[in-house]
């Protein structure tokens, strides 16, 4: 542990929503010119105890001491008067204001009253520089601006308000490897500068990389601290989870043969400049992985198969039959038979306010209709048949599905669709932001339905995932697909090589670090 | 991207509701059998401006990704308060002024404050407000009239010319525009106004002054919708509680803020170029007159040429080649 | 495992929560023929009752069209001169001898439909907020039909069928407005909760592209379902054309608030995907009862106005209020 008073002391911090406790009696120290990691499920309470720490949500029970004198805040705005800035998971962007509006967002500078626009704009370009986002124009709309653009404004944003104990929650999930390379230049630059980083991430080599201290939560309960690199990655995975860890993956069935006539073909499938020339096939009982870095097409290639897109060229057959999909109702028709899980469960997959049974049978409602008429006797009995199959924890079905765990939340989405039992299943990053046990159980199932025929296709930003779920992996570069990796030859090591799309010697050199961003290639990233 | 590029980006609307504006005033003025003169110029600005200020008050409620269907009703009323309180002598009757402003700014801020702390939708707060509103307008006015004593020479001052040639109408809603919104939209408040009507969660988030932005934004409104039924009042010399009226103030105050580009998403537009909506609108109407159509098209031709103009804004559909951007 | 089962919420007290907006306007119904009664004893007869009854059919097969449009998350400002345009238009019909008069009621509900699918493919396809469609529909209806009638009053009458709608007793004592009505109602109730159709309209209501992805056929329902508004709207307007005995220009005018406001407080969510018709039903009751009893208790206009208003807010303030952002 590092000497000397805390920065930040959290004592004792309890926190309830409803009948579930989100923190209960936590605690935590934060000091100056550390990075300290926090690890833990989704819903172990790592959200709540930050939202506690920057005034967003106010604790029930507990103290919170700064520089050893108790504080409380009681907005945002308080705790950023306090030196604590937090970025959150959720962009806090607003997106019809300029880069610079966002940057200088809670107390720009004033003259008579009125905003100085041109003081604005040069603290706004002086936080750009710091957060490594020279090349964004303070007077660009934010709204323009692709996500992970957004992310390093996000970043300057913070850093405009001189933070003491900066806060970032799952802050690089949206960036790609070149941003991530650039941002953990940034937070090393300012940890040595004297300024306290907490840092949440499911992403164990950024922690390895950068963190000083890490502690466990599990249950709104801080587990244990310790000095990063006294646990392996195992014992950690054993802190978050409560229990000895299982091996993660089911095991792979042999492939199903070469000659065995694809369910979906796809020939030189193109769409704007985002996705070129694609030609892929997927077999019956095969699980086809898509690789690459983030945003290479990999979304777009799943909502092109879908019916989603506009101006979609190429060829689709599905079972051998030539067939233009121009619509998700088409896709999940029966002679298509398609089922897709969407990239955002809360916006894509769930209408959240509906009961856990409206929104199980919604996709699959024809099936259990007559005339437009529903047999509410057919519903309830296969939504009851999924619910089983899936071991969703509901407290009945008539609770809007709000109230479930965003694992819960996630097997419905999953389980909508497998009541028109599908032939094609595409996964769009199904686990992210998951519990570990549903992680599991989605990999059970995702095998469970290969070996009963489906053919799928699974998006993953996890490489893990890819190499442990997948028979064969499709990188994609550039919204075309660059290598096809098969069999024994899906390592952490290929995937990264082909999703920078350098060569494998080049590969070879950078691989050694095992998951650690290439700054070599960045370059032709960005 | 030059400097330039961004203004353009973020005037866009604007100009594109002052390009409206001067087509159909062109035309307008082109085809009048007395041309371009101050009488028309006149005549043309202290009917659109009255439209334009409840315009502008429905604009700073819309930028909050609200809607304020009582923008009428606080017109209306404001005009029946005009009615009594604007007679006498000069000074008595620029009180008289103060107070009918007073009245639409209280209004706003009753909207403002149940919308706020009773955290109700704005739609149906409005719609109940506006009730209420016209309410008491028919208790100020059973019968439209006046106060006998009523200063005609204040109204005159507002609703004539300047030097004889510029509408006096028209240099005030400019000034109105330099002192309430120019500095309102570049101060802190008015920028959070935007911030709430995009992302009101972010706005939160990033520590601005949501409530107060909201307050604002009502209260504001409601003063500016106080300048609508004043000049009303100035134009008529009489106060008129009119269901009609008011609605229609509230529908076409809807419709000038679309045709001046402001989102009614929230967080995208300016009072300005809802003050050409509002001419452009104003001035769509005057067209059938001057080409001698019968006025009953008069609707019919507005309902079209609304209709005709949110259409082309849903052009930007055709180029959406994801469909699922078309439902954010 | 750990508390994977969120908010154990006991699902009674959820489902009493849902239904509080109807209990209290149940509840302020009684409340108002109570109040009433101390003014008179007319108030409890079942003369006033049916006679109320009746005169809120008419809202009530407004507001069904208008609520369909809200589970939805849009509005339909178009409703008085839809609703005047049905009235009109079956009433113009009714001139053309045996066969108009035989039509004229399908007729005015079939233009109420065709402007309301005009609107329906503005919102659904070309994505332009409902709010600014429905004006832009309200006014090319009211041009349409000011230009038709000259301005006036039309001179056409309603058909017999449409005064029978409106003003005819079916069964002993039952105006036929009630039936319609009660008619209407069970349709809404059934197609909202037991149809594939009405599982769509609270999907679309909550998250249109989840409901999208799901493969429903989104925009297609919301432009059916602003025809369905239009048409209940028009079929309105008949049937108040049938009780007044003939249209008028402005007829239309004092059902646009009214029935958005009674579908709110029957609990429908303004902001679409929550909501049930008995809520609405309560709501229509509630607003028709509190018409009626100021103006019985003869309180000036303006009174009622801001009683109107105040009643509106009071109840909202109530159980209408959003949950707060921390």
């Amino acid at each position: 542990m590092a000497d000397g008073q805390a920065l930040l002391r959290m004592e004792g911090i309890s926190k309830r929503y409803g009948g579930v406790h989100a923190l209960e009696d936590a605690h935590l120290d934060v000091h100056a010119g550390r990075v300290h990691a926090i690890l833990g499920e989704n819903g172990a309470g790592k959200s709540t105890l930050i939202k506690v720490m920057s005034g967003v949500v106010a604790p029930d029970q507990g103290r919170m001491y700064l520089d050893g004198r108790e504080v409380s805040f009681a907005n945002p705005a308080a705790a950023n008067r306090a030196g604590i800035v937090c970025i959150f998971q959720e962009l806090s962007l607003i997106p019809d204001l300029s880069v610079a509006d966002n940057i200088i967002a809670s107390n720009p500078p004033t003259r008579f009253g009125l905003i100085d626009r041109r003081a604005q704009r040069r603290l706004a370009e002086e936080a750009l520089v710091k957060a490594g986002g020279e090349d964004i124009h303070p007077r660009a709309r934010v709204g323009d601006l692709p996500l992970s653009r957004q992310q390093i404004v996000e970043i300057a944003k913070a850093l405009a308000r001189k933070p003491r104990l900066l806060i970032l929650d799952e802050a690089t999930s949206a960036l790609t490897a070149a941003d991530v390379t650039r941002v953990m230049a940034v937070l090393k630059r300012l940890r040595s500068d004297g300024m306290a980083l907490l840092y949440i991430s499911h992403r164990m080599h950024e922690i390895a990389e950068l963190a000083d201290e890490c502690t466990v939560f599990r249950n709104g309960r801080n587990v244990e601290s310790y000095e990063q690199g006294a646990k392996t990655d195992n014992e950690v995975v054993e802190m978050m989870i409560g229990r000895e860890y299982r091996h993660a993956f089911p095991p792979k069935p042999p492939r199903p043969a070469e000659e065995t006539p694809p369910a979906l073909a796809v020939r030189n499938l193109s769409w704007t400049d985002k996705l070129s020339d694609i030609s892929l096939e997927v077999r019956p009982g095969e699980v086809v992985g898509l690789g690459g870095l983030d945003g290479q097409g990999q979304r777009d290639l799943l909502l092109a198969l879908f019916g989603v897109l506009r101006g979609v060229t190429g060829e689709i057959a599905i079972d051998g039959r030539p067939m233009a999909i121009d619509s998700p109702r088409q896709a999940k028709s029966a002679d298509v038979g398609m089922a897709l899980i969407p990239e955002d469960r809360k916006t894509e997959g769930l209408m959240l306010p509906m009961s856990v049974l409206h929104n199980l049978s919604f996709a699959a409602l024809g099936r259990h209709a007559r005339f437009g008429i529903i047999d509410r006797q057919a519903e309830a009995t296969s939504v009851d048949e999924m619910i089983r199959l899936l071991a969703i924890r509901s407290n009945g079905t008539s609770i809007p599905v709000s109230a479930l765990s965003g694992g819960n939340q996630q097997k419905v989405v999953i389980a909508k669709w497998l009541m028109l039992s599908p032939r094609i299943i595409l996964l769009n990053d199904p686990t992210r932001g998951i519990d570990v046990g549903t992680k599991q159980e989605i990999y059970q199932l995702l095998r469970k339905l290969s070996g009963e025929g489906a053919a799928i296709i699974l998006y993953s930003t996890d490489y893990d995932e890819l190499i442990g779920c997948c028979d064969r992996v499709l990188v994609m570069y550039d919204g075309t697909i660059k290598t096809e990796l098969a069999g024994d030859e899906i390592t952490e090591h290929a995937l990264i090589s082909s999703a920078l799309n350098i060569a494998p010697q080049a590969g070879a050199a950078t691989g050694e670090a095992g998951h650690a961003p290439v700054s070599a290639a960045s370059g032709s990233v960005a | 991207m030059k400097e330039w590029r961004f203004f353009a980006a973020e005037q866009r609307a604007t100009l594109l509701a002052l390009v409206l504006f001067l087509v159909m005033f062109i035309i307008y003025v082109s085809n009048h059998p007395a041309g371009f003169t101050p009488n028309v110029v006149q005549t043309a600005s202290n009917k659109g401006v009255i439209l334009a200020f409840v315009a502008m008050a429905q604009t700073l409620v819309v930028l909050t990704a609200g809607i304020d269907l009582s923008v009428g009703m606080i017109f209306i009323l404001c005009n029946c308060v005009g009615s009594y309180v604007l007679g006498g002598t000069m000074a008595s009757a620029l009180g008289g002024a103060g107070l009918v402003l007073l009245t639409g700014l209280g209004c706003g801020m009753v909207n403002g404050l149940i919308v706020i702390f009773g955290r109700l939708q704005p739609i149906v707060t409005t719609i109940a407000t506006g009730a209420i509103f016209f309410g008491l307008a028919l208790w100020l006015r059973p019968f439209p009239g006046t106060v006998p004593d009523f200063n005609g020479d204040l109204a005159d001052l507002f609703t004539g010319k300047l030097f004889g040639v510029v509408p006096a109408s028209l240099v005030f809603l400019l000034a109105v525009v330099l002192v309430v919104w120019v500095p309102l939209s570049r101060s802190v408040i008015g920028r959070a106004i935007y911030a709430v009507g995009s992302s009101d969660m972010a706005a939160y988030m990033s520590g601005m002054p949501v409530k107060l932005a909201r307050f604002t934004a009502f209260a504001v409104g409601g003063l500016l919708a106080g300048f609508g039924g004043l000049f009303l009042t100035f134009f008529t010399y009489s106060g008129e509680a009119s269901l009609a009226n008011g609605d229609n103030y509230t529908l076409f105050s809807i419709a000038a803020v679309v045709l001046g580009g402001v989102s009614l998403y929230g967080g995208r537009g300016s009072a300005i170029g809802a003050i050409f909506g509002a001419l452009a609108f104003r001035t769509i109407g005057d067209l059938l007159f001057v080409f001698d159509f019968d006025p009953l098209w008069q609707p019919l031709f507005q309902g079209l040429v609304l209709a005709l103009a949110v259409t082309f804004g849903a052009a930007r559909l055709f180029r959406i080649r994801n469909r699922l951007e078309m439902f954010s | 495992m750990k508390q994977d089962t969120a908010t154990p919420q006991a699902p009674m007290l959820l489902h009493l929560r849902a239904n509080l907006p109807i209990v209290i306007s149940f509840a302020c119904i009684i409340l108002l023929l109570l109040l009433g009664s101390l003014y008179s004893e007319n108030f409890l007869s079942p003369d006033y009752l049916i006679q109320q009854l009746k005169v809120a059919s008419f809202l009530g097969v407004i507001a069904t069209g208008m609520m369909l449009i809200i589970l939805m998350g849009q509005i339909d400002l178009s409703v008085p001169w839809l609703l005047t345009t049905g009235a009109m238009m079956a009433s113009a019909a009714t001139a053309f001898g045996p066969a108009g008069e035989f039509l004229a009621v399908p007729f005015g509900v079939f233009c109420g439909f065709a402007m309301g699918m005009v609107s329906g493919v503005g919102v659904a396809y070309l994505r332009i907020p409902a709010m600014i469609v429905t004006l832009a529909m309200n006014v090319i209806a009211q041009g349409l039909m000011v230009a038709y009638t000259g301005g006036f009053s039309p001179s056409d009458t309603a058909s017999s069928g449409m005064r029978y709608l409106a003003t005819g007793n079916l069964i002993g004592g039952v105006p036929n407005a009630i039936l319609v009505w009660i008619g209407i109602g069970a349709l809404a109730v059934f197609v909202l909760n037991r149809t594939t159709f009405g599982r769509a309209v609270y999907a679309i209501g909550n998250r249109e592209s989840a409901a999208f992805l799901s493969g429903a056929a989104t925009q297609r329902l919301m432009m059916f379902g602003f025809g369905i508004s239009g048409a209940l709207a028009a079929f309105g307007g008949v049937l108040l054309a049938g009780y007044a005995g003939k249209a008028a220009q402005s007829m239309g005018d004092a059902y646009l608030l009214p029935s958005i406001a009674a579908v709110v407080l029957g609990g429908t969510s303004i902001l679409g995907g929550r909501g049930n018709y008995l809520g609405t039903v309560a709501g229509v009751i509630l607003v028709t009862l509190l018409q009626s009893i100021l103006s019985v208790m003869q309180i000036a206009e303006f009174g009622r106005q801001i009683i109107y208003g105040l009643v509106i807010v009071t109840m909202l303030l109530l159980y209408g209020r959003e949950r707060a952002l921390r």
